[in-house]
């Protein structure tokens, strides 16, 4: 049962993530990446980490996402108003796109492919668990990374309030 | 009965129970707007012009159904068909009462009891823009994107003060199953008393957060003929305000959980000594809908009592008052919990 859901989340998944690339519109880009983000979230609650789904659901999909869709409609992005790129950056970009398909192929060499296994029911993803984890083990990376999100903040504040 | 056929049971009956409240309250809030101004209201459709709702919803579905020719079809479509969805969506997590007894099985009245609720709730209404965000820019219409940015940049702004204020409530429940938030407000130890300030801000952000009055700038008439609407005609419409009224019964269900204790009211430990436990679930879940009932009266006694406000204002309330004050109300609740517990 929770195999077959497996294959249907990830296999949509995948499709949703190969439409987000293929899309000719870029809000249609945006709203692939969504339902791309929802697939993600189901995998998280078929781990047992139903914390960790909703917050990626209220982060990503909630947050992050609506800043897009926001950008991308005030943009009003079409085929006319694309701007011109110039051949050396296009070969950049082919070059570090190779670069990190061999990194990703070498990466999958090395592993054994063995067939999916659902997780003995653990409650590591439930909340309080998650918390107890990152206070006691992981304290050290957990502030280091919200000092790296306030000094993101101060530099948005930075940076708009530069314009007056 | 198996506890899956409960479920399906209770599901249509709160899906039935929203359609109803949010058709009533659409006339509820012109006989109220009507009680405001000294008027009579719609009187005509059936006694009291009881009928008025359902002529109303014939109307919408008997009207032209026009879809721009220059809209973006699929995405036109879509939009009030998720701004519906999401405001329906909250209801599984609501605790409409105190358990059922059917034969030998104790159920509870509650869709389901995630131990996350709260997020739950918290991420299907940060959701909820992406109905009006769709909806707005797929009628390919100026009025109708600048409704849908404006939509959107104030639920943002709102969710980051709704957030706090319910940290508050966390730190003091140590719990995020709305569940057992709710049992933890037996009789009348209920949350309000101890969160008047967080209450403040979190129904200040619900108003917002369901664009109603003083917050409805996504559909000011006045600047944008009908907001991120402008473009929607016939059932497509009705859906749009329909919801509304949806999101405003829920909501109201919401703040009567988190802080009025939802289904709780004094003496109810004795009457479930001497009533059958059924009829005290009847009478809890009355309790439950008396306090929704008041929150719904409230936003309409708002809408027809304040003004709306200037965009700006909006956004100064929304960043420079709101969310420091919902800052200082987490650690003074931090505070008070650590020093005096």
């Amino acid at each position: 049962m929770s195999q077959t859901i497996f294959y249907i989340l990830a296999s949509l998944s995948i499709i949703s993530a190969l439409f987000v690339v293929f899309s000719k519109i870029p809000i249609y880009s945006v709203l692939w990446l969504i339902v791309c983000f929802f697939t993600i979230a189901g995998h998280y609650v078929m781990l047992n980490a139903q914390f960790m789904a909703i917050v990626h659901i209220i982060v990503y999909a909630g947050a992050i996402m609506v800043l897009f869709l926001f950008t991308v409609m005030l943009l009003n992005l079409n085929k006319e108003s694309e701007p011109h790129k110039r051949t050396y950056l296009k070969f950049a970009a082919i070059l570090s796109a190779g670069v990190l398909f061999l990194t990703l192929l070498a990466a999958f060499k090395s592993t054994n492919l063995t067939p999916y296994q659902l997780p003995e029911v653990n409650e590591v993803g439930y909340i309080q668990n998650v918390g107890i984890k990152l206070f006691t083990d992981y304290l050290l990376p957990f502030e280091i990374s919200s000092i790296l999100f306030l000094s993101a903040m101060i530099g948005a504040v930075v940076l708009a309030k530069k314009e007056k | 009965m198996g506890i899956l056929s409960f479920k399906i049971i209770l599901i249509l009956l709160i899906f039935l129970v929203s359609l109803g409240i949010a058709a009533y309250s659409t006339y509820g809030e012109r006989k109220v707007a009507a009680f405001l101004q000294d008027r009579l209201g719609p009187d005509r459709a059936g006694p009291f012009g009881l009928l008025q709702p359902i002529a109303d919803g014939v109307k919408m579905l008997m009207k032209e159904e026009i879809i721009p020719a220059v809209s973006d079809k699929i995405l036109f479509i879509l939009g009030p068909c998720i701004f519906m969805m999401t405001s329906l969506m909250t209801s599984a997590v609501i605790p409409w009462g105190t358990p059922v007894h059917i034969g030998n099985s104790v159920f509870n009245l509650q869709v389901a009891d995630i131990n996350i609720g709260v997020l739950y709730i918290f991420g299907v209404v940060s959701l909820g823009v992406y109905g009006i965000m769709i909806g707005g820019w797929a009628s390919n219409n100026k009025f109708g994107l600048l409704g849908a940015v404006r939509a959107s940049s104030q639920m943002i702004s709102y969710e980051l003060a709704m957030g706090m204020a319910i940290i508050a409530i966390l730190l003091m429940s140590n719990s995020l199953s709305l569940n057992e938030i709710v049992a933890q407000q037996k009789g009348m130890n209920w949350n309000v008393f101890y969160q008047p300030l967080g209450f403040l801000i979190f129904l200040v952000c619900a108003f917002a957060e369901c664009n109603r009055t003083p917050f409805d700038l996504p559909e000011c008439e006045t600047e944008l003929v009908g907001g991120y609407h402008t473009e929607y005609s016939s059932m497509k419409l009705g859906l749009y305000l329909f919801a509304e009224y949806i999101n405003m019964f829920i909501s109201s269900a919401v703040i009567s959980c988190l802080y009025f204790g939802g289904y709780n009211f004094p003496g109810l430990d004795y009457l479930s000594t001497v009533l059958s436990p059924n009829l005290v679930s009847l009478i809890s879940v009355g309790a439950l809908f008396t306090k929704i009932f008041f929150f719904i009266f409230f936003y309409m006694w708002i809408r027809w009592t304040i003004p709306r406000f200037r965009y700006d204002q909006l956004m100064k309330l929304g960043w420079q008052i709101l969310l420091p004050l919902a800052i200082l109300n987490v650690l003074l609740t931090g505070g008070v919990l650590t020093f005096l517990k």
